[in-house]
């Protein structure tokens, strides 16, 4: 039975293919409204070819209606019957009363089935919407399906807008490529469309190249897929530049709240981890409030939460100033140790206060999706925060150039006794900048709510990228935070492809190690006549 | 005359800890091994097990005291020289597992086993041998400490820098060590040991002589490190820490002295280390974590930085409190008492519970007498 079957399935196909040799010759719709009256299925995969071929304004309307077995045909002619119920005459495209007498619904077997898959792929190529007519050209060069080159070639010469065209013109380089019985030069020009595409698709398609194939074409094969590699590899370091960029600007915002209170306080902060995690669980609440109360705020949640976690993580950062690290002025290992103990605290206060897993922040409108630039993946969260990160460098460079606290900032990193001899009180000072400094980090908390797991350890696993930042790039300086934070970011991402992961990242740390031996002030180091710090 | 170098000027304080020590050493072992179980002066093997492993961290409190009170070098990654040797050691308790593994191949440990590894690694020949096994234990902490400090202290790398690049050394480690092609059990560690020196890990015996080595290691970790301290080199070295600049200029290569006492003092870490690991039957990666070695300096800190024996007393005391507090309805509690421990030590307590505690025994007995006059250590 099963063997039966079969033999009558090839058979079919068999009918089908001789009748797709010939359906270019034919592009009188009558004929195939003729066959759909037929009741064979040979006839009707015939009539669905003719349809698309004769470009009838109703074919698409018809062979859809086909697929869902909603086509009545009979002597009295051919009625679409719509989805919604009412009856509508194929030839014409007139609404009908009632259909005629005699009609019945055209039956479908798998190769009619087939047929009208095909038909409809072939007829969106000649879709009135160019944007439809380019997507179903696409889907024709992924599919690669010779049965379609007719159609192609009929739309390829209807087709008037360049986008469209030129998928059209892909399309049919990529069938061509892949047919071995196409004429070589046509094949030649196949392959230098598809070079001139230049992707990874295009780079399948060209290394599917079948048949018998003369020298000349394997050449021209041959150059066009390194042509393609060669592009592809620049596209790829062009991708993972992007991806550095986008860590360097996370740390960025990680560090750069650390290296203005080390430059200006000469201690390092251990609980700045935790400033930033305050600052994405200060997101959580003000998200869950919203939900609570104004849902219709969303997309302005974390417009709301900016301010809101720079106040938090701004006023535990001067509580912490003035609470501890004010008594161990002078003594900064001290201090290093008395504020790991302030993060361990910390953290296990949020883990009471939220529990130990993870909580979900969720993403406005516009930091969600990706679009494609060239080669070029972009994610629009991962934008936003790039943008996001250079407003708050902007904005911190301005404090700390324009206003006149910025200005008592820089004094008393330069020389805090002097400074103080001229009268700024250098206590405020110390307790606003350890303020702004937490603060930023609050801000950093916002922006990495929306890229990695709220949870108590948000902190921890930034803390020791940010320290090398600052020890890399030199303190006192935002411009050396800058090149710090983008010089690893960068670096990071163009080791990953190579050495993987783990041992890109345990390879830049060894270099810093070794770098902080050249230079032990870090990139930009303050010059002065101390001789030691 | 070596004697002499471990025994001179020992004040009643290093006289009183060695003697704890050593009969610790003597006591705790046969009151376990001899008396019977309901006795009152019976040890548990447990509790033995447990004092051993804080004992092995009064040792490594001992050598960052070393040189983080002596020398002024804040090392946030001594915990990375303790699970060197620690590695050292399970390597050696690996190889003796031999064909007892799950998978029973008499040379491949299991986890290279499970990774379809065909032969040994050659970093891990050598190490079926004990005597191999413990130069390594010295040798591969020191090398690391002196290559390291070779680079640091020659390019003058001081301070908050210095404490930090130590983080990032055993946090480059921890990465490394979490890799399972690196050959060291990835993610796992060592584990299931069976015997060292052909006595069984896990027996009763065993235990009480890890035991009593621990303590005698530990009292010898003490005279050394109390021996370069008090010798003429380690006044060199007190003074570096008070004034790194004016030792440079008087002529002597600050950078040798550090050297010298960091690689010591990486040595006596891995020691440490080693004694750890069976008697807590694994070593892993999480030995490496940054936190690790942060807690190792508020053991000194708390004890009191630059007494030896207070780093010594510092470790046993907070990791006792531990435990206390971890086990039972106080666990979600430990950490904001660890933590307000490093603040309350930093701001309250600079000297330790030792230091603190000498000073008011000093009052008392001379309550007349001016305080003797110390020299304020400069940063």
């Amino acid at each position: 039975m099963s063997f039966f079957y079969r033999l009558l399935h090839l058979g079919v196909i068999l009918v089908a293919l001789v009748a797709a040799s010939v359906a270019s010759f034919a592009q009188n719709a009558d004929e195939a409204f003729r066959r759909l009256a037929a009741d064979s299925y040979s006839d009707t995969t015939r009539a669905v070819e003719i349809l698309v071929a004769s470009a009838h304004p109703n074919a698409g309307l018809m062979v859809e209606a086909l697929g869902d077995g909603r086509l009545l045909a009979g002597p009295g002619g051919v009625v679409v019957k719509t989805a919604a119920g009412g009856l509508v005459d194929a030839r014409t495209g007139q609404t009908l009363a009632a259909a005629p007498e005699g009609l019945k619904a055209v039956r479908l077997n798998n190769s009619v089935r087939r047929a009208v898959q095909a038909a409809l792929g072939g007829l969106s190529l000649l879709n009135p919407d160019p944007g439809k007519r380019a997507a179903a050209a696409e889907a024709v060069f992924k599919s690669r399906d010779a049965g379609l080159l007719p159609i192609v070639e009929t739309a390829i010469g209807k087709e008037s807008d360049p986008r469209a065209l030129a998928a059209l013109r892909q399309a049919q380089a990529a069938i061509l490529v892949a047919k071995p019985d196409a004429q070589p030069l046509d094949r030649l020009a196949a392959i230098d469309v598809l070079r001139e595409r230049g992707d990874q698709e295009a780079l399948a398609t060209l290394r599917a190249l079948s048949g018998e194939a003369t020298p000349a074409l394997r050449d021209a094969q041959a150059k066009a897929i390194s042509a393609i590699e060669g592009r592809l590899r620049l596209w790829d370091i062009a991708q993972n530049l992007w991806y550095g960029l986008s860590l360097g600007s996370v740390l960025l915002l990680a560090a750069i709240g650390l290296a203005i209170t080390f430059g200006v306080m000469g201690v390092i902060n251990m609980a700045h981890g935790e400033m930033v995690m305050l600052g994405a669980y200060t997101t959580f609440v003000v998200q869950e409030a919203i939900r609570a109360n104004a849902p219709w705020l969303f997309d302005w949640s974390l417009a709301i939460a900016l301010p809101a976690a720079f106040i938090v993580s701004g006023a535990v950062g001067i509580a912490i100033e003035r609470g501890v690290i004010r008594f161990l002025y002078g003594r900064p290992l001290e201090t290093l140790l008395a504020t790991w103990g302030i993060s361990l605290i910390l953290q296990q206060t949020v883990r009471t206060a939220f529990g130990p897993t993870n909580r979900e922040v969720g993403a406005p409108a516009f930091m969600s999706g990706a679009f494609d630039l060239g080669g070029l993946a972009i994610t629009y969260n991962r934008l936003w925060i790039i943008v996001f990160t250079a407003l708050v460098f902007l904005a911190l460079l301005a404090i700390l150039k324009l206003t006149p606290m910025g200005l008592q900032m820089r004094a008393v990193t330069q020389n805090r006794r002097m400074a103080s001899a001229m009268g700024i009180r250098t206590g405020r000072i110390d307790a606003l900048t350890f303020g702004l400094g937490s603060g930023v980090a609050g801000l950093a908390g916002v922006a990495l709510s929306q890229i990695d797991n709220v949870s108590p350890n948000l902190g921890q696993s930034y803390i020791i990228d940010s320290f090398m930042v600052v020890v890399f790039g030199g303190v006192g300086n935002l411009w050396g935070t800058l090149v710090g934070a983008m010089t690893l970011g960068v670096a990071n991402k163009l080791l990953e492809p190579y050495a993987g992961a783990v041992l890109g990242k345990i390879a830049l740390l060894v270099c810093i190690i070794l770098f902080i031996q050249k230079r032990p002030r870090g990139l930009f180091a303050l010059k002065g006549r101390a001789v030691e710090a | 005359m070596i004697a002499r170098f471990f025994l001179q000027n020992m004040d009643r304080r290093g006289g009183i800890f060695l003697a704890i020590v050593l009969a610790l050493a003597l006591l705790v072992p046969l009151s376990n091994l001899l008396m019977p179980a309901g006795s009152a002066f019976h040890v548990p093997t447990s509790t033995m097990s447990l004092w051993g492993k804080y004992l092995c961290y009064a040792l490594l409190a001992i050598s960052l005291d070393l040189v983080w009170g002596y020398c002024g070098i804040l090392s946030l990654g001594h915990g990375a020289f303790f699970a060197l040797g620690g590695y050292a050691m399970g390597m050696y308790l690996m190889r003796q597992i031999g064909s007892r593994g799950v998978y029973g191949n008499p040379v491949l440990p299991d986890f290279m086993v499970f990774l379809n590894w065909q032969e040994l690694p050659w970093y891990w020949y050598g190490f079926s041998s004990f005597p191999f096994a413990m130069l390594m234990v010295l040798a591969v902490p020191g090398l690391l400490a002196f290559i390291f400090g070779w680079f640091a202290f020659r390019s003058r790398v001081t301070g908050v820098y210095l404490s930090i690049i130590t983080q990032a050394l055993t946090y480059a480690l921890l990465l490394a060590f979490f890799r399972n092609d690196m050959g060291f059990g990835g993610n796992n560690g060592l584990t299931d040991f069976k015997d060292i020196l052909g006595f069984e890990v896990q027996a009763q015996g065993t235990r009480a002589a890890l035991f009593s080595m621990t303590c005698v290691m530990l009292a010898a970790g003490f005279l050394i490190a109390r021996g370069i301290v008090v010798s003429k080199l380690g006044k060199v070295v007190i003074a570096i820490r008070d004034a790194e600049s004016r030792i440079r200029f008087l002529g002597y290569r600050v950078d040798r002295f550090k050297l010298f006492v960091f690689t010591v003092s990486a040595c006596m870490a891995g020691i440490a280390g080693a004694l750890y690991v069976p008697q807590v039957g694994i070593i892993n990666p999480s030995e490496f974590a940054p936190a690790n070695s942060i807690e190792t300096v508020i053991w000194v800190a708390v004890g009191g930085r630059g007494t030896l024996v207070g780093a010594a007393l510092g470790a046993v005391v907070v990791n006792w409190a531990k435990t206390v507090f971890t086990s039972g309805f106080m666990a979600p509690y430990w950490l904001f008492a660890l933590g307000g421990l490093f603040v309350v030590v930093t701001l309250f307590l600079p000297k330790g519970i030792l230091g603190t505690a000498e000073a008011l025994w000093a009052r008392r007995r001379r309550p007349a007498s001016a305080p003797a006059a110390e020299p304020a250590p400069a940063e």
